[in-house]
This record gives structure tokens, C-alpha cells and sequence, in this order.
């Protein structure tokens, strides 16, 4: 249904979302970002590419670590959404809570002035 | 047109639910965006109800029909035996409320209102029905 990979590039956790996210497959989006905050990533760019879908139980997930990142200085930039997946972000206005943007390129320069 | 799909109450079936939507809907000339708004309003039901109307016991049945009228008002219904679950008696959590709480939940309720144009809710026959509807152009 869902699969997530990580990789590391220039000090930026990669996080790469394939497939589906609903109620019965976010624990897995949750557990990877626990896992790049648990290993001390400040910088964490979440390529969404290849997702194809996402539920509130996804959209929980991103919205549950905005707290923690503010007081941990951890910085995340979401990119590469297809039109029909933004606009599920767009719904709730989530758009102003996250940090968007369209391309890899974007997000790493975003994430690093972020983090400045 | 009229559908119909039934399914356990296992979140493990939510796909399936999915795919039988988008099946139903190909045809109807609706956008990508159009089609996976009315997917995510009714996983959003069928979670909700699995969760917390059937504590995700595969062995309880939703059925779920969907109505494709001439006059493009689409009709989705949701039946089953279990407690009423209605999401007209939740108030919409504020976003800085579920931030603050670190809240994963209660984002559903918001998309279901703010991408259905009616949803209502009947008994009748020892069954609910949740009843959305969704004017297409």
C-alpha cells in the first residue's frame, strides 16, 4: 500500500513516500519521521512524488510534529505533490503550516535557509 | 448507474473501497482532483465508522452504495448495524487546537463537510444509513 524509504544527502534526511496513505498504513509515515528525529536529522526533506493519495490520518501525521520541530529547530520541507493530493492539503489549509514547495531543487534550498 | 460494494470493517480493507469508488466514477468526465476528493470524503466515513462504530472487526459489514443519477447529483450511502457514528454531532476542531494537542485525528470530519454538499443520516430497519451527496458540473 505504502512504501517509504530514506536516504541521506548533504546532512538532509530524505524521506521518499510511494503509494497510498490512509488510516491503516500512516503509522508507517509516523515511525519514519520518529525515526529521523530520533537520529538527530535538523533537516528533513519529504519527496512526495510517487504518493498518489493521502487521508487525514496522513495529513495528521505532518500536522502532529509541527510543535516538536518548532521547539526541537527541526526544519521539514514537503515536495513534489500531484495536483490531486496538494488539493487535499489545500481543503484544510495546511498549505500556511507546512513548508511546500514544487521541486527536490526548491526544497533543499528552502530546507537549508530554514536552518540558517 | 447504482453500485454496490460490501466490505469487513478491517482499515486493511480501505483500499479496496477506494479502487471500487474510482471504478464506479471512471466514465463520468469528473477530474482527477474531483474524483479523489469524493474518494477521500468516503474513506474518511468508512474509517471512522470501522474505528469507531466497529472497533475494525472484519466480521462487521458496511455496504456501501453509490448512485450515479442523470442529474449529476452524485448520492453515496453508507449502511450498517453498528452505533450511530453521526459527524454532525462533532464540532470541527480549529487547526491550532490540533497542533497545539499534537492531535493525529479529527481532520476527517472537516474534509467529509467541506467536499460533500449534504451528508444525513436515517435509521431505519435496525440499520443506519449515511446518506452524502455530491453536485457534480
Amino acid at each position: 500500500m505504502v512504501h517509504i524509504k530514506r536516504l541521506q544527502e548533504d546532512g538532509i534526511d530524505n524521506i521518499v513516500i510511494i503509494g497510498e496513505i490512509d488510516a491503516s498504513s500512516s503509522i508507517e509515515l509516523d515511525l519514519t519521521i520518529a525515526k529521523s528525529v530520533g537520529e538527530k536529522f535538523t533537516k528533513i526533506v519529504v519527496d512526495c512524488t510517487a504518493l498518489e493519495y493521502i487521508s487525514s490520518a496522513g495529513l495528521g501525521v505532518f500536522m502532529s510534529y509541527i510543535e516538536e520541530f518548532r521547539d526541537k529547530k527541526i526544519n521539514m520541507v514537503i515536495f513534489g505533490m500531484k495536483e490531486k493530493v496538494a488539493n487535499t492539503f489545500g481543503i484544510l489549509g495546511l498549505a500556511d503550516l507546512l513548508h511546500i514547495c514544487n521541486t527536490k531543487m526548491e526544497a533543499k534550498i528552502l530546507v537549508n535557509e530554514l536552518s540558517v | 448507474m447504482n453500485y454496490q460494494y460490501n466490505i469487513g470493517c478491517s482499515l486493511e480493507n480501505l483500499k479496496g473501497i477506494r479502487d471500487f469508488i474510482r471504478g464506479s466514477l471512471e466514465g463520468q468526465g469528473l477530474s482527477d482532483v474531483t474524483v479523489n476528493e469524493i474518494v477521500l470524503a468516503l474513506d474518511e466515513m468508512c474509517s471512522n465508522l470501522m474505528i469507531h462504530a466497529h472497533h475494525c472487526n472484519p466480521e462487521h459489514i458496511l455496504e456501501l452504495h453509490i448512485e450515479i443519477p442523470k442529474k449529476k447529483t452524485l448520492v453515496f450511502e453508507i449502511i450498517d448495524d453498528g452505533k450511530m457514528f453521526d459527524i454532525n454531532q462533532f464540532a470541527e476542531p480549529e487547526l491550532d487546537n490540533l497542533v497545539h494537542e499534537k492531535r493525529k485525528g479529527g481532520l476527517g470530519i472537516r474534509l467529509v463537510k467541506s467536499i460533500m454538499d449534504s451528508v444525513e443520516y436515517i435509521h431505519e430497519s435496525n440499520k443506519n444509513i449515511c446518506r452524502l451527496t455530491k453536485k457534480i458540473p
